[in-house]
């Protein structure tokens, strides 16, 4: 299909300039409004001790929630394809709910188990403290961001296929190190995709995170939750200067997506 | 997003003698299925346990409640005025992307998942500052339904054109080029051509779409908030835990979790679906030729 120049010319201002509107004038915005009163104002608010609390714990939890996630992730992508099982199918529906659950819904969810009439209510009454604390905050940040390593892992598990695990074994390999030796050097773009989007989706979750935690400045802020408590103080330069540190690492999130996936597709 | 694991052929350990740590062992599974039961199942089981706790009346009662009912009804409202929007326009825009050539395509093309990278929060402070009182723009849509749904076209614009662009891209371009040869003109070689083989994954990206609509909170919270008028399911739940009715909550829960369960459902039929739609025709002719050249049996 030919389109005369009329129509292609339709077509890209209907497409580009709804993603200007859309996507790339907010993102010159949240520049823009950071730096409205010169570069320092935005620095002396997220430089408060506040601010660089909730840039730590927002730290902390990348390091606890991205480790396991990824280690779970390549383990169940191996049992989904290289094992046939019965259960895989029931493997496969869970590890795609937290994507159809709303993060209020998975915040709720918490609440609910660790609260005081929850289940896992006993803990509390041991000292363990799950809710309004970082461990609650850690599980709700694992829940949301658990199936991308999966779900990336899976696809190039099934291309590579089997043939040099095949003659690992036969050379008499063992499991690890077929594992190391070869299928780990064959899917590491795929799981190293699956890890980007797993940090971007725990720096960034903030529905969840909000329930369980009560966001408590200086104690259970993440990033996210400052912007809000920010906004919500009428204190737009914090929200703002904040928003800028999220948004800077959404960008190396971008740019580490279409690296990876050209190593991916070369 | 991707092909269920279960529709692919995919080679199995035991069968091959391979030998790969935790596969085949009965551990490994069991791991798994410990740290999702722990992650994953128990909580969700809490919100159906909450929900249910004081029998199925008072359960359809909180559903039913005319202000739970009223966020649903603007949920689903705005969910679908969003996903025709981006449905149009996400096709448009993948597109752009597969058949036509402009400078900065590759930059385009990255920034169209920018609303996966950026945090939910930090889109609706800035959908609020272009698009509220003080917008540069003069369109002041803040705290008004019509907020609602540009947070929403936001939050899923990948969806569609991530789902449409791989068919596209993949499609025989001889089709078109012979429909033309024949008569047809560019709208007819769309209606009956591109579009039908553009299908399925419109029609996935759209559920995917509608499920992520359904639940979303952060962008909408600070640009559409909490009025009367603009309280979606999610922000709906987040007001129940916060005044204490946990039943309420977790009813209103139970009907987004169910909603969404059933639309990413749809997508492993439409997805399955295409796929044997796609062996039946296009890969009869190479698997007869791996036959044939001894390379049977996968």
């Amino acid at each position: 299909m030919s389109a005369n120049p009329a129509s292609r010319w339709g077509l890209r201002f209907l497409g580009l300039g709804y993603l200007t509107l859309l996507l790339l004038i907010p993102l010159v915005m949240i520049f823009y409004k950071t730096f409205e009163d010169g570069i320092g104002p935005p620095i002396d608010a997220i430089t408060t001790p506040d601010g660089l609390h909730a840039l730590k714990l927002s730290v902390l939890m990348v390091v606890i929630a991205v480790p396991l996630n990824t280690i779970f992730g390549i383990g169940c992508a191996l049992l989904l394809v290289r094992h046939k099982s019965k259960l895989n199918p029931l493997i496969d529906a869970i590890i795609n709910l937290p994507f159809a659950v709303s993060p209020v819904v998975i915040g709720l969810s918490l609440y609910l188990l660790y609260g005081t009439d929850g289940w896992f209510a006993f803990l509390a009454e041991e000292g363990i403290k799950i809710l309004f604390s970082v461990p609650g905050m850690v599980l709700a940040s694992i829940f949301v961001s658990l199936p991308f390593v999966v779900r990336e892992t899976v696809p190039v598990l099934q291309e590579i296929g089997t043939d040099q695990e095949q003659a690992a074994s036969t050379l008499g390999a063992n499991g690890w190190q077929t594992f190391w030796k070869v299928t780990l050097p064959s899917i590491r773009w795929g799981v190293a995709y699956g890890v980007v989007l797993t940090t971007a989706r725990v720096l960034g979750e903030f529905g969840a995170v909000t329930i369980v935690s009560g966001s408590i400045s200086g104690q259970t802020q993440t990033l996210p939750l400052f912007v809000e408590k920010q906004y919500a103080n009428f204190n737009s330069t914090g929200a703002y200067g904040a928003s800028l540190v999220l948004a800077l690492l959404a960008l190396v999130t971008l740019l580490a997506m279409n690296l990876l996936k050209r190593k991916e597709d070369a | 997003m991707e092909a269920h694991p279960a529709n692919l052929p995919a080679p199995t350990a035991s069968r091959a003698g391979l030998r790969l740590p935790g596969v085949g062992t009965g551990i490994g599974g069991g791991m798994v299925m410990l740290y999702l039961s722990l992650i994953v199942l128990l909580p969700l089981a809490a919100v159906f346990s909450e929900a249910f706790s004081l029998g199925i009346g008072h359960f359809w009662d909180q559903v039913t409640s005319p202000l739970a009912l009223k966020s649903l009804k603007l949920t689903v409202a705005c969910s679908l005025i969003v996903v025709v929007i981006n449905g149009i326009f996400g096709t448009i825009l993948a597109w752009l992307l597969v058949r036509d050539q402009f400078p900065g395509k590759s930059i385009i093309n990255a920034v169209i998942d920018l609303p996966f990278a950026l945090p939910t929060i930090v889109a609706s402070l800035t959908l609020l500052t272009l698009f509220g009182t003080d917008s540069p723009l003069g369109i002041d849509i803040a705290f008004t339904r019509a907020a609602v749904v540009v947070a929403l076209c936001f939050v899923t614009l990948p969806f569609v054109v991530r789902a449409v662009q791989p068919l596209l891209l993949e499609m025989d371009r001889e089709m078109e080029a012979a429909a033309a040869s024949l008569g047809a003109g560019n709208f007819t070689i769309f209606r009956r051509i591109i579009f039908p083989n553009l299908l399925p994954g419109l029609a996935a990206g759209i559920a995917l779409a509608f499920a992520r609509a359904l639940g979303e909170f952060g962008s909408v919270l600070l640009f559409a908030g909490g009025l009367p008028d603009t309280t979606v399911s999610s922000v709906f739940i987040r007001n129940q835990v916060e005044s204490d009715n946990l039943v309420g909550a977790s009813a209103v829960s139970v009907v987004l979790l169910v909603a969404s369960l059933l639309l990413l459902g749809c997508v492993s039929l439409i997805q399955r679906w295409a796929i044997r739609h796609d062996r039946s025709s296009s890969e009869f002719i190479p698997t007869l030729a791996k036959d044939v050249s001894g390379d049977g049996g996968l």
